[in-house]
């Protein structure tokens, strides 16, 4: 071949680059593995993941959920896997019905009109929702609500940095663990938008509708973030609480936890701000023999059309997730997404009832929950849950010191359909056996 | 053959909706029943915060329903394993099973996010390594992974010039350097990077022989606002910009800093490094260059890599090595912060680095050669039929217009539509901007001689049927479950979303 174009050697390929930025030297990376080696180096790393072979109560933006053996079977379908964004609708059909089938299915969940395709997870998501809060209402103002994912808030405080916006926290009541009333000191008609996590970062449900009255009686869009998407089949949804814009973790939806990545952001709004959102929609769309398709649409939004005004710099998103996430609803469909939901709900308040119950543990807050609670132990959370580790093999929870210094003793403890009644007993005996000896 | 009746509605016909299959009462799954006691729903979520609506109008099928669903839908899709996929600047290449099967490890797959550091040592290790071969392959120190596409890695890169324009100039100076230059062939993520990061944009215009105009370059560069350049290399036509330390040392005498656009580095890996150029800090696709599945449009993977001199300014938390432990390092006062959350597209990390250890360090180089290759083979093959704008020999890309097409009346989308009769996917078309009717192709790596020729002669054949019956090109294609839609009419009254019948007429 090389002949053919005229050259004698695989170097003359890349004269036209300079010969003294030229890499004169093999790379110092390592020399190539046979598949058999490759794996072996794989497996011992894998092994030294200690956490993965325990029984876990750890959530906090990142759960266990059965996942259905289908999914995985689906994903794999290399039509699926190996194509790329669905830029040529004749011969991408199967791409974008599944889109089609994932926009549809993220806003029945969260009660919205319009969804997009996907954005990287929902941390972004958020950090997107506040951006097109400015742009819908031109107001620069921004308050986050009580107990968001610290991380969230990390993601959203770098993405507003440059953008104008005073991003500010109210913090979460101490008793509750919801909302404090301080909210509405801040709250004025400067602001664009009031953002609130439900069920909120320590399992807590907040009372959205209340606080969709407060953003809307100022002019102010109210922002929905979820970061347990299971949650959505049992809970009042964001849309009917009068939600303008929800953001949510789509990671419970048959993702595996992968160590935080890669997950889906769902983004969902009401029509009216549709032209307003960030990244890739589908729509329905018709040939000249009016046979039904679907295509990417309104693109006009977007950065390979609008350039430096486009809604958002997005455009590779999560699509093989999303369909991960459709293959995961629909599979469990209606009946199963409520039996997860009724489960979880079931589960954890055995789980409460258990560990509440042991002398020295008690419970910070008391709103409703759903799959998460805080549970205050007469120890140092770090030191307990590390005993419990190694002599119980089960990680029993998130010490919240991690994102809360103030908070020592506590620990976030998530419980999901996974979880056995066997496994909670252990955990709540594991506990008082290391507290109470 | 004749005479036979399909029982049911087969492959080639439309797959219905879900929404549209679903019967009250199917199901797909089993649970194991509830083994705690159970209360009243009420006492553990008040009334007033449940869900009203019963859920109604979600699916209700059976697993065969949905296998049965999505292999068909599957089956409309064209892929990388069917055949040569010629995106320009999306580098279609093989994904390896052998890198699937290593995401899919249990120990990987199964470990969650906020689990302790040293429960995770072997996770943070992939991360690691990958982040010491990627510093080596770019000749740039500081790598962070969390990114999480392309896009993210650029406003990535774009902040970190903005964080160390700002603590070198100090605000108030710093307030004074609010431009980012962007050549006109750029793709359209920069400028909304730039954007993003609260960058004013300034086009560099690009020359008939399509390189960056160094003369426009030097006169943007004097008015002493510009806090960057972002510079794809190979450029957006496929060629190398052999001026680069040049570029870079006009931008740095003036105060800037370099960002490279790294899409198309599967040019370049093992033959030259961004760092030896000048470049200040870059981001890769790790779902281009490093073989990770482009899954229908991500998940991706955007690593940003940077001079030591930036490396204080990347997202936290970095991931270190102290002894023999690998650790979290959350303590970088001047990091530009968190872009996303927990640690970035974990499981793309991970078949990066099967990649890596796949090819070894000369197969990486052969895997640019044959890149190369192929796409030299491709311009050399289709310049007798088709308009090449520009003389430089290309690297892995190569673009082409409809030129002499057009006087037919078939235009490059109709050239684009026509391969697909001849069963390939289209390359990229009107990309980049600054070529009319631009068809921009990427064999990649991943093609062999034989099908380098199949793709010539399907477009040498469109050639000739352009000058002889252009209508054919025009109404392509003709073998595809369904014709050209109707984007104009689908963007005019957009259906987002499928709604039941009763409502959907409601409305």
């Amino acid at each position: 071949m090389l002949k053919q174009i005229g050259l004698n050697s695989a170097a003359d390929l890349f004269s036209s680059i300079p010969e003294e930025l030229r890499l004169q030297r093999p790379l110092n990376t390592p020399a190539a593995l046979s598949e058999l080696e490759l794996l072996n180096g794989f497996e011992r790393m894998a092994d030294a993941n200690t956490s993965a072979k325990r029984t876990s109560f750890v959530g906090a933006g990142a759960y266990s959920h059965y996942i259905p053996t289908v999914v995985d079977h689906i994903l794999s379908r290399s039509e699926f896997f190996t194509a790329y964004t669905p830029y040529q609708p004749e011969i991408s059909q199967g791409t974008l019905q599944v889109i089609f089938e994932f926009q549809t299915l993220v806003c029945q969940l969260t009660g919205m009109e319009v969804a997009n395709a996907s954005m990287y997870d929902g941390s972004t998501a958020l950090a997107e929702a506040v951006l097109m809060a400015e742009r819908v209402t031109k107001r620069s103002k921004v308050i986050a609500c009580g107990a968001v994912h610290p991380e969230y808030l990390e993601v959203v405080r770098t993405y507003v940095q440059h953008a104008g916006i005073d991003f500010e926290h109210v913090d979460f009541d101490n008793k509750t663990g919801r909302t404090a009333s301080a909210l509405d000191e801040v709250l004025d008609d400067k602001t664009a938008a009031i953002v609130v996590q439900s069920p909120n970062f320590f399992g807590c449900i907040e009372d959205v509708s209340a606080l969709a009255e407060q953003a809307h009686a100022v002019g102010a869009l109210l922002i929905v973030t979820v970061t347990e998407a299971a949650s959505l089949a049992l809970l009042k949804s964001p849309g009917a609480c009068g939600a303008d814009i929800v953001v949510a973790e789509g990671q419970s939806f048959g993702v595996p936890l992968s160590f935080g990545g890669p997950y889906v952001g769902l983004f969902a709004t009401r029509e009216k701000y549709a032209r307003q959102m960030p990244g890739r929609l589908v729509g329905e769309a018709y040939d000249k023999q009016g046979r039904r398709g679907f295509v990417l649409t309104l693109a006009t939004r977007e950065q390979h059309i609008k350039r430096e005004k486009a809604t958002s710099n997005i455009c590779t998103n999560e699509g093989l997730i999303a369909l991960a996430a459709t293959v995961y609803l629909e599979t469990m469909g209606r009946r199963g997404l409520q039996e997860v939901g009724q489960q979880c709900a079931q589960k954890t308040a055995y789980a409460i009832k258990q560990i509440s119950a042991l002398s020295g543990f008690s419970l910070p807050f008391s709103a409703p929950r759903f799959n998460e609670f805080v549970i205050s132990a007469p120890l140092v959370a770090t030191e307990l849950l590390s005993k419990l580790a190694i002599q119980h093999n089960i990680d029993g929870g998130l010490a919240l010191s991690r994102y809360f210094k103030d908070r020592p003793n506590d620990i976030l403890i998530c419980v999901t359909e996974t979880n056995t009644r066997a496994e909670i007993d252990s955990l709540a005996q594991g506990f008082n056996s290391l507290v109470n000896r | 053959m004749s005479n036979i009746t399909k029982v049911t509605s087969h492959i080639s016909h439309n797959e219905s909706l879900i929404f549209e299959r679903s019967q009250p009462g199917r199901i797909g799954y089993r649970l194991p029943p509830l083994d705690v006691d159970e209360q009243p729903l009420n006492d553990i979520v008040p009334t007033e915060l449940q869900r009203e609506d019963d859920l109604i109008d979600l699916p209700e099928v059976s697993e065969v329903d949905v296998i049965r669903h999505f292999v068909r839908m599957s089956t409309w899709n064209y892929s990388i394993d069917l055949g040569m996929y010629p995106l320009g600047s999306c580098t279609m290449k093989y994904n390896s099973r052998l890198n699937e099967k290593v995401a899919r490890i249990p120990g990987f797959g199964n470990l969650h996010p906020l689990t302790n550091q040293e429960d995770a040592q072997g996770a943070l290790q992939v991360i690691y390594e990958l982040q010491e071969h990627l510093a080596e392959i770019t000749g740039l120190d500081g790598v962070s992974l969390q990114p999480a596409a392309g896009a993210h890695g650029e406003m990535t890169g774009v902040m970190i010039i903005r964080a160390f324009i700002d603590a070198r100039d100090g605000e108030g100076a710093s307030a004074k350097r609010r431009t980012m230059l962007i050549p006109d062939s750029a793709h359209g993520t920069n400028p909304a990077s730039a954007h993003l990061s609260g960058f004013s944009v300034k086009t560099i215009r690009s020359t008939s022989e399509g390189f960056t105009d160094l003369d426009h370059l030097r006169e943007l560069c004097g008015a002493g606002d510009v806090a960057g350049l972002m510079l794809t290399n190979p450029n957006t036509v496929g060629l190398f910009e052999k001026n680069i330390r040049e570029i870079c040392q006009i931008v740095h005498d003036a105060g800037g800093l370099v960002y490279m656009d790294g899409a198309n580095m599967n040019a370049l890996v093992g033959v030259a490094r961004p760092g030896d150029m000048g470049v200040d800090v870059i981001h890769l696709n790790l779902h281009k260059t490093f073989s990770t599945p482009h899954g229908g449009g991500g998940p991706g993977c955007g690593p940003c890599c940077c001079t030591k001199e930036l490396e204080p300014f990347l997202p936290v938390p970095r991931i270190v090595k102290s002894g023999n432990q690998y650790l979290l390092d959350f303590q970088k006062p001047q990091s530009i912060g968190r872009v996303k959350a927990f640690y970035g597209n974990y499981g793309m990390m991970l078949r990066a680095l099967s990649y890596i250890q796949t090819h070894g360090n000369d197969g990486l180089r052969e895997a640019t050669e044959a890149a190369v290759l192929n796409a030299r083979y491709i311009a050399n093959g289709l310049v007798s039929d088709y308009d090449k704008p520009f003389d430089a020999p290309p690297m892995h890309e190569v673009v082409f217009t409809d030129k002499r097409q057009a006087r037919k009346g078939a235009h490059t989308l109709d050239i684009a539509k026509r391969l697909i009769d001849y069963g390939f996917h289209p390359m990229t078309i009107y990309f980049p901007l600054i070529v009319s009717g631009a068809m921009l192709i990427e064999p990649t790596e991943s093609v062999g001689h034989q099908e380098l020729d199949q793709f010539i002669e399907a477009m040498r054949a469109i050639a000739r049927e352009a000058a002889e019956d252009p209508e054919l090109l025009l109404n392509a294609p003709h073998t595809t479950r369904i014709g050209r839609l109707d984007e104009a009419a689908a963007a005019r009254k957009p259906v987002l979303r499928w709604k039941p019948k009763a409502k959907a007429d409601a409305a």
